[in-house]
């Protein structure tokens, strides 16, 4: 049977059409409303609450704990004061992304990770004669994301304390309702938000202290279809759906760099030894052959499509997660892996895989849509992301 | 005395001749197939042993019957129907249990609750069998090339093989290599640390052969769970509707409606050699049938040392053929049941154990509780006794397919694993009952309601299988599937791609490459061949 | 001749870096060190005990008897070696021995093997059959062997291989396989995976044969002989030997020591350094490139290669930091099976043990029986196994016993003998309790017991007895896990998989590292084999 969440006793009832998916062995809300739409602009406009508590989370703890990481991820954990978050891929020997998440530094010697697939055994694989402790807390630990512009001022009423001056990827602990909580300014939206842990026997109490808080402020417990509509927009990837961990690939060619993923930031060669490393050297000497960009499906040009069969323009208000090739001229030149139709940005927007040469900001492309049966070329341009990005996400 | 004229005939009706007869008359040949008993299917029949209750009697699992013969030969047009086995559930001895489920995320939560690591590890293990059997499939595919000729077309083919290794890269070749020469258990043990599991895997590992789980060469069986896959089979384990006699009937049919000719109660008692030449077959009745291709379907050991005179045949082959290894190790006992085993392990009232148990009576149950179990089971069989304990693969096929039993009632098919051949005195009806008694014994620790539910219990030794299938030392698999006699050893060296060194005479067996299972590829690549080659 | 208990005269430090730092003063690391001397490269072998030679040593163990303390078998002693490195020059005597082992049957009868494997008088005496098949068997098997000779001498291609050299072996060792002749070829890819038990049913009758042929299917394995592969085991004990002589037919006179230290005085005599009493605590990477080790003294000596001749574990996963090594290769090193299965019984002797002719042997040297080989029958053997596979020693365990003295009365004093005995299994891991003393003493005892009913009044005639645990082999002769191979000899870690993939050409992921030590190809049994193939590959990478 599948796995229920720490708050399924209160998300269950909220979830109007049933509309469940799995999300890592859970049942997870897609909406809770009959649509998604309100759940969406909750995001963007007030506070949006999620259940992401199936996200693998683990406890590294002991004096090695930093070295193991730093060892595993990319990003120079040794260099991250306690406090902090950072967001990282990790990669294989070849310097192919296996993950990507967050690792936190709780204090000196404990931190925690959060990954999209299970990490247990990879962390436990790079461990040898280290003095650390690897502990699985995906089960024990529940997880809200709290979303949207007023995200802080209902945490605020939460925990009776000002959190103005909890800067972006950082975290802090705190009691709500007597119940301890760590709390990161983190988030899979682009908006300003935080991300609550807590023990998982006392979940509820804090979702409906959450609730309680929030109600004042339209707070609106929320799904994957509105989540996957902000990612979009944020230009934030999904492993699995926007490129495939190494350990899942069946063909290296399906397999993608960090620098090909846009995460070329993520990667600091000046630090120790970390796996990939040599590999990863290489490729930032030589160059990157792919580039995974933003694609901007261009209005009028679509709308002429549709017209042609005297039709308006179908427009996917629900994010789309299939392969879509993209051409230039009479070649195929890429693909793209997500897409959806931008509430907000009034945008067809798209994350899509480039080879360097077709990368830069401004390319036309033209992506494929299927017009009333037919294989059609929309013309698109290459554009940075996050598509959507607001000053109140860092500030 | 008759003396009809055939294209082909094929000596032995179990399901490789089937297939091997449905290939050439689809090619529009005259084909007679000659069957020993009164019914088609070898070793892959069903039989009503009880009133009411049909049991696959010897084979039981449908694993790898290749999808392009239920394609090519339009099985399901000819009643076949293959249903899907949903799990398997190992019984532990502290009373808990392993399940494996269709599900991947039922099984990882389930393997979760034994060793987060190995829920782990156990996806990125599913990723490289994935890997290696994409390695071996076109190896099963392919006719094996003799490595010791100089001829273009084995030189070509070793070029070929060669090839297809270097293709895979080193990590996936080192893999393979590993996994042709490891032991089930260090093969497992390099992933797992979770024993009942590797225990469950590798048990899987010794079936067919005469090997413990921690012998080297027992790895590379581990595979078979996941050639399915790759075929486009979700699930590799099936069971077929009305039982793997209902495989055997479906290829006969398509057989007869290509037009080969089945006689059933026709032993055939020798291959008529004229001028160095098989010409025909004589029956044990006197009857005689000429075809300038004869086939046989019989494993190595009947085929070479049975139907022909020694004179016929090369001494160099006759000694290979006397090397060849049967060693069976494997019995079954088929019980009809009056109620549904309760395996304490899944018992509990609440709804979640109920659906579990439900499931479980869908899928099989493997008797390997620890890997010692299942190394102990194969202490007794090398000192030539027969497992006190032995390791079982239990399925209830009247769960998947009602018809098999009366309504509310069921049968039982519980391959078991080590009876030998070579019994130390020999297999007597005490000692059957007594290996009988030993399965139900170690059924009943963990299902003790199975005792007083028997209604009737059939028991099968390797020497009954012999008996009445014919199969030399009652080997379900015409033959040890040991990395000596696989590829281009299986049956002999040079000899491994369907001629023999009798002209004329052909072998289409699971003794020949790749053998092994329900799987009708030598069948198939045989009679591909003669076409190509007559 | 030095002599191997007082250190060599420590080198002062210089600036200059040596070219090659080998770790470990085994026989391989040894060979590796002459062939890298010979060739002009500036070496030092750092060993960690007092003594040279590794596993492969002759030690006073009682006052005034000394005997080859762990491993009795140097097994093959490539005459190209002793030529090459000029070993004869430098001392070594190897003696050719008539001298008889016999091996006593369930049934009580005896079979002697002297030299050339079972004396055909004596194997007539089991089985007339067996006798006049032998021959056709031994010139089979040692075809085969043939090949494997070939095989060993050099790097192993591996079959993924691309370079040119690579090919070039391969091709090279095409030829040879097709030279074998279409029957062994097909002998040869089937004995390789087939078990040791039906690669001797196929052929033998006599169980006392079967069992005492048996032991080289199974040495150093934890496995018994019906295990498939273990005829590939049997094969590489018999490469470069009699086939079916039981223990080398030439030993170096004055013990296997003496072939350390010949080969020790020939890497001197070519200028490398030998220092003892010099336990390396951790290699030096700088950059990712190995540049020398760290001695446990703190003491750093500077390289431009380092040739470990120690384990794969304790070279990769301890010398090195692991941390800093890529996790597949961790992974792959920490995979390799050891799983020492044998231990080792000293005993000095009051006399010579009364050990009576084979039956049959007629012989010149019939009396003279220099050792005995209790494993009367295959099941006996795997029995045996089976024990040591729930983790026990064996009830009834497989011994080796070797009177060196025999042969060469001078490692004890006058009239005096030292037996030596290979015990198996004896698993390092025990289910239940630990190596200790009582273990070790206890282990003593069922040694004694179990010689004692073919050989009486030997218990009576002990003056000392010295018994070697896995644990104790470990730890004495840093053999992990007791395992005198530095990793089993099976086909998944032979050839190209061994130790690891990674470094089955001596060169390991950390540039400047190369292995050396037997747990490389070809392995153990044959002397200074690796050690030979890893110095071309330094000269090689020198030359580059």
């Amino acid at each position: 049977m599948l796995k229920q969440t720490p708050f399924h006793a209160r998300t269950a009832p909220l979830c109007l059409g049933q509309n469940w998916r799995r999300w890592a062995g859970h049942f997870a809300a897609s909406s809770y409303d009959l649509v998604h739409e309100r759940e969406y602009h909750a995001i963007r406009n007030s506070a949006a609450l999620l259940d992401v508590s199936p996200l693998y989370k683990y406890i590294v703890s002991g004096p090695d704990a930093a070295r193991l990481l730093d060892r595993v991820v990319t990003r120079d954990v040794m260099a991250m004061a306690p406090g902090r978050v950072a967001y990282t891929t990790w990669c294989d020997s070849a310097g192919k992304v296996i993950d990507d998440g967050t690792v936190a530094r709780l204090d000196d010697e404990r931190f925690r990770l959060t990954s999209a697939d299970p990490s247990f055994r990879w962390l436990h694989e790079n461990a040898h004669s280290l003095r650390v402790a690897i502990e699985d807390v995906s089960d024990s630990t529940a997880a809200l994301a709290l979303q949207g512009p007023l995200a802080r001022t209902i945490l605020e009423h939460l925990i009776e304390r000002p959190l103005a001056d909890l800067g972006y990827f950082r975290l802090t602990t705190a009691t709500a309702r007597g119940v301890p909580v760590t709390i990161s300014r983190t988030g899979f939206t682009g908006d300003l938000g935080y991300e609550i842990f807590v023990d998982a026997a006392h979940a509820l109490p804090v979702w409906d202290a959450l609730i309680d808080a929030g109600t004042p402020y339209r707070i609106t417990p929320t799904g994957m279809l509105a989540l996957d509509l902000a990612r979009i927009e944020a230009g934030l990837m999904l492993a699995d759906v926007d490129y495939v961990s190494a350990h899942k690939a069946l063909i290296p060619a399906q397999t993608s760099s960090p620098y090909e993923l846009n995460l070329g930031w993520t990667v600091k060669l000046n630090k120790d030894f970390f796996v990939g490393r040599d590999a990863l050297a290489a490729e930032n000497e030589s160059g990157t052959a792919w580039r995974f960009v933003g694609i901007n499906v261009e209005w009028e040009p679509l709308e002429r499509l549709y017209a042609a069969v005297n039709l308006p323009p179908r427009l996917p208000t629900v994010a789309w997660r299939t392969s879509v090739p993209l051409y230039r001229g009479a070649d195929q030149v890429g693909y793209a892996t997500s897409g959806c139709w931008s509430p907000l940005l009034k945008q067809y927007i798209a994350l899509a895989h480039l080879p360097a040469d077709h990368a830069s900001v401004g390319t036309p492309v033209e992506m494929e849509v299927t017009v009333e049966h037919h294989r059609k070329r929309a013309p698109a341009r290459v554009t940075s992301t996050p598509f959507f990005n607001p000053a109140r996400k860092r500030t | 005395m008759t003396r009809a004229h055939y294209d082909a005939i094929i000596v032995g009706g179990g399901h490789n001749g089937l297939v091997a007869a449905a290939y050439l008359a689809r090619a529009g040949r005259k084909v007679l197939v000659l069957e020993r008993r009164e019914l088609v299917g070898g070793a892959a029949v069903s039989e009503q042993i009880f009133p009411g209750f049909t049991f696959s009697v010897y084979s039981y699992v449908v694993s790898l019957l290749r999808p392009e013969i239920i394609r090519d030969l339009d099985l399901p047009g000819h009643g076949l129907h293959i249903l899907p086995l949903e799990s398997t559930v190992t019984p532990m001895f502290n009373g808990d249990y392993l399940a494996g489920w269709s599900d991947h995320d039922l099984s990882r939560g389930e393997l979760y609750r034994h060793s987060p690591r190995d829920a782990d590890a156990y996806e990125e293990y599913g990723r490289l069998m994935h890997h290696m059997a994409q390695a071996v499939r076109p190896i099963l595919a392919m006719l094996p090339p003799d490595p010791t000729s100089l001829s273009p077309r084995d030189l070509m083919g070793m070029l070929k093989f060669g090839k297809h290794m270097r293709g895979l890269g080193a990590e996936h070749f080192h893999a393979l290599h590993k996994l042709m020469t490891m032991s089930a258990a260090d093969f497992l043990d390099e992933w797992f640390e979770t024993d009942v599991l590797k225990a469950t895997k590798s048990a899987s590992g010794v079936i067919g052969t005469f090997l413990g789980p921690r012998s080297p060469g027992t790895a590379y069986v581990l595979l078979h769970h996941y050639m399915g896959e790759i075929d486009g089979v979700f699930r590799a384990w099936g069971f077929a509707k009305g039982g793997t006699g209902g495989v055997s009937e479906a290829i006969a049919g398509a057989a007869r409606g290509f037009g080969a000719e089945i006689r059933l109660n026709a032993p055939v008692a020798q291959v008529i050699v004229k001028n160095g030449r098989a010409t025909g077959v004589a029956l044990e009745n006197g009857d005689e049938f000429e075809a300038p291709v004869v086939v046989s379907g019989l494993d190595p050991a009947r085929s070479f040392l049975q139907l022909v005179e020694p004179k016929e045949l090369p001494g160099e082959f006759t000694a290979a053929i006397r090397r060849y290894k049967f060693r069976g190790s494997s019995g079954k006992v088929n019980l009809a049941l009056s109620e549904l085993p309760n395996f304490t392990c899944l018992a509990g009232d609440d709804s979640r154990r109920t659906v579990l148990r439900e499931a479980a009576w869908r899928g099989a149950f493997s008797i390997s509780p620890s890997l010692d179990y299942v190394e102990r089971a194969y202490d007794d069989a090398k000192y030539g006794e027969f497992s006190r304990e032995p390791y079982m693969d239990i399925i209830i096929p009247s769960m998947i397919d009602p018809g098999m039993a009366p309504p509310g009632q069921h049968v039982m098919s519980i391959f078991v694993q080590y009876a030998p051949y070579n019994l130390t005195g020999g297999w007597t009806d005490a000692r059957r009952e007594a290996f009988g008694d030993a399965v139900i014994n170690a059924i009943a620790r963990f299902a003790p309601n199975i005792k007083s539910s028997i209604l009737h219990r059939q028991v099968i030794t390797p020497a009954d299988i012999e008996r009445v299938t014919g199969l030399t030392e009652g080997n379900i698999f015409q033959g040890e599937l040991a990395l000596h006699q696989l590829f281009f050893f299986r049956p002999a060296p040079a000899w491994a791609r369907y001629a023999t060194p009798l002209d004329g005479y052909w072998q289409c067996g699971s003794g020949t490459h790749p053998g092994g299972g329900i799987m009708g590829a030598s069948g198939r690549l045989a009679a591909l061949e003669i076409l190509r080659r007559t | 001749m030095n002599d191997p208990l007082i250190p060599a005269p420590t080198t002062p430090r210089t600036q200059a870096p040596y070219d090659a730092v080998i770790i470990g003063a085994g026989l391989n690391g040894l060979t590796a060190a002459a062939y890298l001397a010979r060739a002009g490269a500036r070496v030092v072998v750092l060993e960690r005990r007092a003594t040279i030679g590794g596993s492969t040593t002759t030690e006073e163990f009682a006052p005034g008897f000394r005997a080859d303390t762990c491993r009795h078998d140097a097994g093959w002693i490539s005459p190209h070696l002793v030529r090459e490195l000029d070993l004869e020059q430098h001392g070594l005597k190897l003696l050719a021995t008539g001298a008889r082992v016999v091996a006593p049957g369930a049934d009580g009868g005896r079979l002697a093997f002297g030299a050339q494997g079972p004396v055909t008088e004596s194997l007539r005496h089991h089985s007339p059959r067996d006798a006049a098949r032998f021959p056709v068997f031994a010139a089979r098997i040692a075809a085969l062997c043939g090949f494997l000779e070939q095989l060993y001498a050099k790097p192993v291609p591996s079959p993924d291989a691309s370079s040119r050299a690579d090919l070039t072996t391969a091709a090279q060792l095409g030829l040879r396989f097709r030279g074998l002749g279409r029957r062994n070829m097909v002998e040869l890819l089937r004995a390789l995976p087939m078990s040791v038990a039906e690669l001797l049913d196929d052929e033998f009758e006599s169980p006392v044969l079967k069992g005492a042929l048996a032991t080289r299917g199974v040495l150093h394995l934890c496995q018994g002989p019906r295990a498939a592969a273990t005829a590939f085991n049997f094969l590489h004990h018999q490469v470069g030997q009699h086939v079916g002589a039981i223990g080398a037919s030439t030993v170096p006179l004055g013990g296997l020591g003496s072939l350390a230290q010949a080969i020790a005085d020939s890497a001197r005599a070519a200028g490398a350094e030998i220092r003892l009493d010099s336990p390396v605590a951790r290699v030096l990477v700088l950059a990712g490139q190995a540049v020398g080790v760290v001695l446990e003294s703190g003491e750093e000596i500077a390289a431009r290669r380092v040739v470990s001749g120690v384990s794969p574990r304790h070279t990769f996963l301890e010398l090195c930091d692991p941390s800093r090594l890529a996790p597949e290769f961790v992974r792959a090193v920490d995979n390799v099976r050891y799983r020492g299965a044998w231990a080792k019984v000293n005993l000095a002797l009051d006399q010579l043990p009364a050990l009576s002719a084979g039956d049959g042997d007629t012989g010149a040297d019939s009396s003279r029986v220099r050792g005995i080989v209790v494993a009367p029958e295959m099941d006996y053997l795997e029995r045996a196994y089976d024990d040591a596979k729930y983790g026990r020693v064996s009830a009834n365990p497989w011994l080796d016993a070797r009177i060196p003295t025999v042969d060469d009365p001078a490692l004890a004093p006058n009239g005096k003998h030292v037996m030596s005995i290979h015990v198996q299994y004896s698993p390092y891991r025990l289910r239940e309790g630990a190596w200790d003393s009582p273990a070790r003493e206890a282990l003593g005892d069922l040694v004694m017991a179990t010689l004692e009913r073919h050989v009486p009044g030997l218990t009576e005639s002990v003056l000392h007895r010295q018994v070697l645990t896995p644990l104790d082999l470990e730890q004495t002769y840093a053999l992990p896990e007791g395992h005198a191979y530095d990793g089993e000899m099976m086909l998944d870690q032979a050839l190209f998989m061994r130790p690891v993939p990674a470094c089955s050409h001596y060169r390991s992921p950390v540039p400047g590292l190369y292995v050396c030590g037997s747990g490389a190809h070809p392995g153990g049994a044959i002397a200074g084999g690796v050690g030979a193939n890893a110095a071309r590959a330094v000269l090689a990478d020198r030359k580059g």
